[in-house]
């Protein structure tokens, strides 16, 4: 793995400093260098360079489909939420791509992003270095969880940040109809996409402790990284069939599409909540799992 | 990897004491004890709010029913969650081909022509919004996965709007009291559904007070109603009406045949508060594909109004008529034979009818067998079709009798007919 090679020279530098004493300032350095660790890594560029194409692609596609002046996507509303609306406005371009990449594209990225974690640590053998630095394994658990969590924001600003600029550059913009009808001002429209964006960064939390967890279990980071990918679909899929619409409310991926409610007038907030609270206690569960089983773990590698 | 793969079992089971893996043990406490912590909150918290039902006067069904009836609430907003469960059997793919080819048949074929979106609201559970503001201003929007179906009525003008497909349908010109009429006609809000079922009280009804009930927040009654008729299909309607205003909050008709409700409408939230005027200010959307009502389909559009609103219907045998669309055929002229709830709407298909699987032909015909009880008298014989509501009897030679009743009564009525 490149990681030692290029997390070494940041990394070296707030441990030996650590060596004189826990201070709380010290939290920041760990969670800085890992940040700069995952941002720096040409996988999790490739991940977002995927994530930026996204729009782009949805963007060029419905333009040349709609060339001859017809409308996106067919006549009975197929397709991704909000395509229809594309051409009129490029603000829903955001929406659409938000609508397009959440139930894989950006689950499998922070499923990659969590699995490793700790399991590529171990598997790369810095994991007992990372642990010889006086910061404790909660702590250290806690500094990776909050790396995924800025990584599952930044994912998700930059699908919206590169929807907007393809929507921007392509189509139309200006003030823009919820779905319920009603119509909003491009700012507040704006303001609306960006509050999608943080309640879709929110909606990955479950499945970043999920992966987490997963991350802790072995010292393999292809297999945290499959097996937290393939929970991913398996619960997709059970979220399709009917005979368990009982459990289905309990699937960390039930409400994900319930960030379209944002856009209607007035708000629709009653599955934005419970996806929230959803996503809340899977990380409540699985980040305490991820704890007990870390803590108590033998770090042999 | 291998060389770092471990069993960490094993090393633990080598290295640590067993006090020291009891330890380690006990940490799983936690994650159990969350869920544990979270399935008690979802089990308990519902039970919990619920404070139970509230002290309200005593109040006597007429006074009630008045209540009702005086009942004028010019401004409000809220959330309707209406569940409808006909029994209708699962047909999947064919039941949605046979009702868009109804629907288009009638409409235009486009997709924010109410009367097909109304007609979703037949089956399932639906999430539908209402605003009111006065007598000239409502919406009513059906709330779907990321899209949404809206229905405005502002002033002179009917608007419907289809956010998935982004269509817009236009009715306008019809004098404010017209369209009222028709807005009333088209959404199943608790208050129109138990305003239809109180307009079926007669002699033939039992109307009780039992007890008071919270809907959406709000303290209401609760109103029972009861056909005294044992041949029909419905068991009882129960209607839980605001204690302040005399609004009708929640609606649920239970079969006679015991089990879930037929129809369940009621509010989970709702606000006497005067709705934003944007809420009801709609301008067609860039781009949108926009239908115009012409005016001739006017009674298209009350009669498949109709579809949004099965409860209100019965006894009335509408939904007969719409079996005679669906199957395709023209109804003729209806009679009601009876009175109450134990009415029979009966029409002749004319000419030779409906139904047997050999005529109709095909995989629909066998389909059709399938559904329906053969069932003979001495008007000949015929099929019986059967929902937890509304059962249809059509004979061999074309007539067909649709109530709210069981079998015996629309063979008996066949029989005199």
């Amino acid at each position: 793995m490149s990681r030692a090679e290029a997390a070494s020279p940041e990394e070296t530098v707030p441990r030996a400093e650590a060596v004189r004493g826990v201070s709380p300032l010290w939290t920041f350095g760990l969670l800085r260098s890992e940040l700069l660790t995952t941002f720096r890594r040409w996988r999790t560029l490739a991940l977002l360079a995927v994530l930026a194409a996204v729009p782009i692609l949805v963007g060029i596609a419905v333009k040349i489909e709609t060339g001859d002046g017809s409308s996106a996507g067919p006549g009975e509303g197929g397709g991704p939420a909000f395509i229809s609306q594309i051409t009129n406005n490029g603000l829903f371009l955001v929406f659409t791509a938000l609508a397009a990449t959440l139930p894989f594209f950006l689950p499998m990225s922070i499923g990659v992003v969590a699995g490793d974690a700790i399991a590529g640590e171990a598997n790369a053998g810095t994991l007992r270095y990372l642990l010889v630095a006086p910061a404790g394994r909660t702590r250290l658990l806690l500094t990776k969880y909050a790396t995924v969590m800025v990584f599952c924001l930044v994912a998700t600003l930059v699908v919206a940040v590169s929807a907007l600029t393809v929507g921007a550059i392509l189509f139309p913009l200006g003030d823009l109809t919820t779905i319920s009808g009603t119509r909003i001002s491009f700012a507040d429209g704006l303001g609306r996409a960006l509050l999608i964006a943080l309640v879709v960064a929110a909606s990955l939390m479950g499945v970043a402790a999920l992966g987490l967890f997963v991350s802790t279990l072995t010292n393999s980071g292809i297999a945290a990284m499959a097996t937290t990918v393939g929970l991913l679909i398996t619960v997709q899929i059970l979220d399709q069939i009917p005979q368990l619409h009982a459990l289905q409310p309990y699937f960390f991926s039930h409400y994900w599409l319930s960030f379209a409610d944002l856009m209607r007038d007035p708000v629709y907030w009653d599955d934005l909540t419970k996806n929230l609270g959803l996503q809340a206690l899977y990380a409540a569960v699985f980040g305490s799992a991820a704890w007990a089983r870390f803590t108590a773990k033998d770090i042999t590698a | 990897m291998a060389p770092y793969e471990s069993d960490d079992s094993t090393s633990a089971g080598e290295t640590d004491d067993l006090r020291a893996g009891r330890r380690k043990a006990a940490r799983y406490v936690v994650p159990v004890a969350v869920v544990g912590v979270a399935a008690a909150t979802i089990g308990l918290v519902p039970a919990l709010a619920d404070s139970g039902d509230p002290n309200l006067p005593k109040i006597s069904a007429q006074q009630l029913i008045e209540k009702i009836a005086k009942s004028d609430v010019q401004q409000m907003s809220g959330t309707v969650k209406i569940s409808t469960d006909l029994g209708l059997p699962d047909l999947g793919g064919l039941e949605s081909s046979l009702t868009s080819g109804a629907t288009r048949g009638s409409g235009d074929g486009s997709s924010a022509d109410p009367s097909a979106k109304l007609t979703e609201l037949a089956t399932g559970t639906h999430t539908v919004r209402v605003a009111a503001d006065g007598p000239d201003r409502q919406k009513l929007s059906l709330l779907e996965n990321a899209a949404e179906y809206s229905l405005i009525h502002n002033g002179k003008d009917v608007w419907g709007y289809d956010s998935r497909s982004n269509s817009v349908y236009h009715s306008a010109g019809h004098d404010s009291a017209d369209a009222r009429k028709k807005q009333e006609q088209a959404p199943a809000t608790p208050d129109q559904l138990a305003k239809e079922a109180l307009k079926a009280v007669d002699g033939t009804t039992s109307v009780s007070v039992q007890g008071t009930a919270q809907v959406a927040g709000r303290d209401a009654y609760r109103l029972v109603i009861k056909p005294k008729d044992t041949g029909s299909t419905v068991g009882q309607i129960t209607v839980a009406v605001d204690a302040k205003t005399g609004l009708p909050l929640k609606f649920t008709l239970t079969p006679a045949s015991g089990g879930a409700a037929v129809i369940d409408a009621g509010f989970t939230q709702i606000s006497f508060a005067r709705p934003a005027a944007s809420t009801f200010d709609f301008k067609t959307p860039k781009g949108a594909k926009v239908t115009e009502d012409k005016g001739h389909e006017n009674g298209s559009l009350k009669g498949d109004g109709r579809h949004g609103a099965p409860g209100k219907d019965l006894g009335k045998g509408m939904p007969g008529k719409d079996l005679g669309k669906d199957l395709g055929k023209g109804p003729g002229g209806m009679n009601v034979i009876g009175e109450g709830w134990d009415s029979i709407a009966t029409f002749d298909t004319g000419g030779k009818g409906v139904p047997s699987g050999s005529e109709a032909g095909g995989q629909f015909g066998g389909f059709l067998d399938s559904l329906g009880d053969k069932v003979t008298g001495k008007f000949g014989s015929g099929t019986v079709f059967k929902t937890r509501l509304i059962n249809a009897l059509i004979t061999d030679d074309g007539k067909v009798y649709v109530g709210a009743v069981d079998k015996d009564v629309l063979v008996k009525a066949a029989n005199a007919g």
